[in-house]
Order: structure tokens, then sequence, then C-alpha cells
């Protein structure tokens, strides 16, 4: 019990730190850019970094437990594929079932992780990195060397336009669920304590296998809906969409204060860091940095701000030890 | 139950996206990397009922022969119908078509599918190429093996191929933007260039064009380019990067993507936004057809490319001349492209190439019926 209060105190502060970094980036942005935090160019930012937002939720289930996903963009691309060319051949035109079809394909390609990983004991870099190429492979198999674009989508794409409300409350929704069962349910505590100490949670009665599965079929879901809703926001289904932006979601994760070794995160500060990685995206182009350095850019504000979160970790964890032993 | 469910959605969207499949492409060509070998005896045949006088006599000349396409990479439309058309090209020759397209838009991709090629013994090699010298090593080895080396869509450096086939001279690609920009701006204000990556050769190379062109003729002395923005070929980049000139440049008048995957992405992004700023540049028909329109209602007033078959037609040609000996690819030399007509070899700035023609214009009036061609 002792070691959760810690904990809490730990995350608490952690992401004071992070809003700290926010207001820091927001400000030189400000200076370089006045016109960065418009109405438009807020709700820019969120949409177009819809899908790093909405994977990262699932990205930190899966990092508590001390697990990665790096299968995730192959997922989002299998299941928007597929979606795409659905509507391209006519076959399907209804959002909402075309929402739930992409969903489902999420959902088997994240439980045959979770499977493989819980039961076979597979380590879930290796994994995930066969499940990459092989759904990556599927969705250039659906695509049959075609794209599914504009025209293809119409109707569908209304839901992800600009001005529509449909990305937004995706992402509240999304958010305030997990805010509640990572905090407040069972299943959220579970997650924790598989990735605390595995042994110690089978012990206590927790069926570590079932936990494993879960947070992979969760993370496949987040992954097949925001597959679904890449191609309602950008009108457009290629077989190559989004590749390697998993390691977008991965760094809003470790910057977020997510820790490699499992059980330690939270839902806000994987909020707060998918914003400075959803940020940096929008602002880089507009505070005049030359288009081919913007990528060197964005790798040192991501290191930067990681070796500041270990930098205040260490601080908040000696302050911790001082005063447990007083 | 649940899971039953599951399965069935699966299986249900498998079995859909084979369909799918089956329906996209004429081709067997769906997963990444696969070999499309079509047999010469029912190419043939058909080669002499379809086509005039000049298709039996080539149809002699590429018989029992290999031909080869390395694309930039699978998964792209474009590229697809290059395949369709240099298919179409060596097998109306003869000839037999390998079409290789690699799991990814990289030079490494391209080196390891070549490399593949020499082994198997292949007459020639047809390159849409990554990157402009690293294919190099490679193509010296494919030479010293007595394969014909040319290159399609996107060159290599001059030395490593015997001929560069050509969708249309850079200049007047860049002429042809140029003047579209002056148009649609009204002959003064800014405009912007949304690029893909900022090593694409022909990117590169159009927007150096458009440059001198605009330097050589002071009529263009009000039209101002403010910035070269790179979307690096993905919606997501490309829609940051539009908004950005969007926010930047309060006085823009016109955005010039000549890149497929930039335009659509910007189309929809100044569309959806009802922005006042056009757009024009290269673009496929069948993604743009929602945003194309003379209206306030639609983004892109007109764009350009060309016909991708044809492309793959003369490509597809100019291989069996080159395997045959009609070409050797020196600067003059002319050669039959089946129905297409007479060809010439001319030097471009050192660089011998095969023109198709001119830049095609996509308006209102016409973008429908080629997108419903597959375009």
């Amino acid at each position: 019990m002792k070691k959760k209060s810690l904990w809490q105190t730990l995350t608490g502060s952690r992401e004071m730190s992070l809003v700290a970094v926010l207001i820091v980036l927001l400000i030189v942005i400000t200076i370089l850019s006045p016109s960065f935090l418009s109405p438009t160019n807020i709700s820019q930012i969120f949409r177009n970094n819809a899908l790093t937002l909405l994977m990262a939720i699932g990205m930190l289930c899966v990092m508590l437990t001390a697990g990665i996903d790096i299968s995730i963009t192959s997922t989002l691309a299998f299941a928007g594929m597929t979606i795409g060319m659905l509507q391209k051949y006519d076959v399907i035109h209804n959002t909402f079932l075309l929402f739930l079809i992409g969903t489902g394909i999420g959902i088997v390609c994240g439980l045959l992780n979770g499977v493989i990983i819980a039961k076979a004991k597979v380590a879930p870099i290796i994994c995930t990195m066969g499940f990459m190429y092989i759904w990556r492979g599927m969705a250039y198999v659906v695509s049959g060397n075609a794209w599914a674009s504009g025209a293809d989508v119409a109707g569908f794409s209304d839901f992800g336009k600009e001005g529509s409300p449909g990305p937004y409350i995706i992402l509240i929704v999304a958010y305030v669920i997990f805010f509640i069962v990572m905090k407040w349910t069972r299943f959220g505590r579970k997650i924790y304590a598989v990735g605390s100490n595995a042994e110690a949670a089978r012990i206590s009665g927790i069926n570590v296998d079932r936990t494993v599965i879960s947070v992979y079929t969760i993370m496949g879901l987040l992954a097949g809906l925001a597959g679904v809703l890449s191609v309602s926001i950008y009108a457009s289904a290629q077989p190559n969409m989004q590749y390697a932006k998993e390691m977008d979601v991965i760094a809003a994760c470790v910057i977020g204060g997510v820790s490699m070794n499992g059980g330690r995160g939270s839902v806000a500060g994987t909020f707060l860091g998918a914003l400075i990685i959803a940020i940096i995206a929008k602002a880089l182009p507009l505070v005049g940095i030359d288009a081919i350095a913007q990528n060197l850019v964005k790798g040192i504000i991501i290191l930067a701000v990681v070796i500041l979160n270990v930098i205040t970790q260490r601080m908040m964890d000696h302050q911790n030890l001082v005063r447990r032993e007083m | 139950m649940k899971k039953k469910v599951l399965g069935l959605l699966l299986a249900a969207t498998m079995s859909i996206g084979m369909l799918a499949g089956c329906g996209g492409s004429g081709s067997a060509d769906t997963s990444a990397s696969t070999d499309t070998a079509a047999t010469t005896e029912e190419a043939a045949p058909a080669a002499d009922t379809s086509s005039e006088e000049a298709a039996p006599a080539a149809a002699a000349s590429g018989e029992g022969k290999t031909y080869a396409l390395v694309t930039k990479s699978a998964g792209n439309a474009f590229m697809e119908l290059l395949g369709q058309g240099f298919k179409e090209a060596v097998e109306a020759s003869g000839g037999t078509a390998i079409i290789k397209d690699p799991a990814s838009a990289t030079a490494d991709a391209q080196i390891s599918e070549i490399s593949s090629l020499i082994s198997q013994g292949v007459d020639s090699i047809l390159v849409a190429a990554n990157d402009e010298n690293a294919l190099q090593a490679v193509l010296q080895e494919a030479s010293d093996a007595g394969i014909k080396i040319l290159t399609v869509d996107s060159d290599v450096a001059a030395n490593s191929r015997a001929v560069f086939v050509n969708q249309a001279s850079t200049e007047l690609i860049g002429q042809t933007l140029l003047d579209a920009c002056y148009d649609i701006a009204g002959g003064e204000g800014q405009y912007a260039i949304l690029s893909a990556t900022s090593q694409a050769t022909n990117q590169n190379a159009w927007i150096e064009a458009m440059k001198a062109a605009a330097e050589a003729d002071s009529k263009y002395a009000n039209l101002e380019l403010v910035e070269v923005a790179y979307g690096d070929d993905e919606p997501q980049k490309s829609t940051d990067q539009t908004q950005a000139l969007l926010e930047k440049y309060p006085d823009l008048k016109v955005i010039c993507a000549p890149t497929t995957v930039g335009i659509a992405a910007a189309a929809k992004v100044l569309q959806d936004s009802g922005s006042s700023v056009k757009l024009t540049g290269l673009g496929l028909p069948s993604e743009m057809v929602e945003y194309i329109g003379e209206d306030d209602a639609h983004s892109c007033p007109y764009m350009y490319l060309w016909n991708m078959i044809d492309l793959g037609n003369l490509a597809g040609y100019t291989s069996v001349a080159l395997v045959n000996g009609d070409l050797t690819g020196a600067v003059g030399d002319t050669y039959e492209a089946g129905s297409m007509g007479t060809f010439e070899v001319v030097d471009v700035n050192g660089a011998t190439q095969v023109i198709l023609g001119n830049p095609f214009k996509f308006d209102a009036s016409n973008v429908q019926e080629w997108a419903d061609k597959g375009m």
C-alpha cells in the first residue's frame, strides 16, 4: 500500500513537469508564430493528430504490462485499406457499419498479438514485429495496387471532415473512458499490477495471461478505429498509410512518462505526451524551420523532454527517499 | 460466440479483399514483390489480329525475350498503370513481361529486385528510380551481364542507363505549371509549391524548371514563390504543410503540388475549409474528381498529368527496341514504338531521353471521363 501512494505522488508531480514543458513550448512557438493558439489551429492540432492521440492510450496499456506493440500502424493500414476498398467497390457505404468492420479487424489483429504473447510467451517486440509485416502485407493484398480516394469515400469522409465534431467526440470519449478505467476500476489496477510485478500479481490471484491478452486487444481495437478515422479524415486509403508512425505513438507515451519497464504511466501523462508530439508536428512548418531540418528538430525536442523527465524523476525519487527516512 | 462473429468478419473482409484485388487490376500482381509473367503463346496471336502493320513485325522481334520493369513500390496506383501499359506493349511484341514492385519506395528495395533479375537472366531492365545515384553499382553489374538498362518516370545518372523514357520534358512541365499558377493567380501575387520528399529527383527537377521559367520571362515578375514545402507524399504531413502555408501567407493565391498524394491532400484541405486559395499541379483524375471545378465550391480549377498507360506502352516498346538493336540510345536514333509511331532520342542537358509528349490538362470537362478509365 505504501508503494502505491508513493507511485501516485510521483506521477502527479511528473504530470506537472510535463505541463511546464508544454507551457514553455507554447510560449516559444507563440513568440515565433503569434497566431499559433488560434481556435482553428488548436482544432487542427487535435484533428491531424487524432490517430496518434487515440493509439497512445492503447500503447499506454501495453507498455504498463512491460510490453510494446509495433504492429499498430500496420493494423491501422489493414483496417483502413479494407474499409476503403469496401467503399471503392460499392460494397458498403454505411458509416456506422464501416466503423464496426474496421474496429473489428483491429480487435482480431490485437487479439492474435495478445494470445501469442501471453500463451506462447513470445517477446512482445518480436511477435508484434511479425504482425507488423503481416498486417502491412494484408493492407497491400487488400488494396490490389489500387487506392481509395476522395470520390470513393464521399459521404463517409464527412465524419472526419474539417468542422465535423466526429474525430473530437471519439477522442474525448476514449480519453474519458480510459481515464476512469485506469484510475478507478479493478481492470485498470490489474494492468498496473501485472506490469509492476507479474509474479506477485499471479500469486495474488490475477489472471496475468488474460490481462495481457486484453491490453493487446484494446490496442488492436484502437488501431483499427484509428484506421477508419484516418480514411475519414484524409479521404484517402493507401496501403502505406501512417507507415513508421508507430514511433510517434511510442514517443508520445515515453514523453508522457510511461516506463518501458512497465507499471508506471498514466492516461493524463500520455495525453500530455501525445499533445507535445502533436504540437511539435503542427508548429515545425509554421515557425520557419527549413523543411529538410524538421525531423532533426523533432528528434532533439523529444530527447530533450525525455531527459528532462528522467532528471525530474530522479530528483523526486531522491526527495521522497529523504522524506521517508525522516 | 463473440469470437465466432469476429472470425466471420475477418473471413468476410479477407474474401472481399481478394475480390477487390481482382477488380482493381488486370494483372495478378497484388502482393509486394511478385512476378507478373505472361506466356508468349497467348500474346503473340492477339497482337497479330489487334493492331496494324507495325505489330506483326514487332511481334517477331520480341519473341522469346524477357523484359523486366522495376516500379517505385508496390501499392502505388500510378505505377500500376505504368505496369499495365508496359505489359501490353511487351506482349504485343511477343515478349514476356516481368513486373517487380519493391515492398517499399526505397533504393535498397530496388537494388535487391534488380539483383534477383540479374540472376534470372532477363534481357532488359526498366527502372522507375527511387534514387538518382544509389542504383549505379547494381545497374553497372546488370549492364556487365549484357542486360539493357533504361529508366522511366524518374531517371538515374545518365551513364548508368541507355535511355530515359520521359513523360514530358522537364522544361515543358515547369513552364506548364508556372503558366497555370500565373493564370489562376491572375498574373500576380504569391504562390507556394507543395512537393513530395526533398530528395525526389523528378519533383526537384520540375521545381527548378518552374523557377528557371519564372526568371526567363519578365511577365512573371509579379508572381512570387513564397515557399517550397515538403509533404513527403503522406496525407497527414501534406495536410499539416498545406495548413501551415495558409496560416503563414494570408495573401497566398495559388498552391502548386506536382505530386499526386500532395495535390489530393491539399485539395481536401482547401475545399473543406472553403479557402479562397486555389490549387493546381500534377494529379490523378480518379483522386481529384471531387475537387476539380471552375466554381468556388471546388479547390482545383485544372491540373495536369500524362497518360501513364501510354508512358508504360512507350517504355515497353523502347525496351524491345533496345534489346533487338533497333535502338542504341544514341542521340538521333529513331525507332518504331508499335502503334504509337516513331520516336527519336534527344539530348536534354547531356542526358539521352525519349519524350512521350505534352502534359495533358484535366479540368471539369474531362476529369470524370478519365477517372472512369481507371486513371
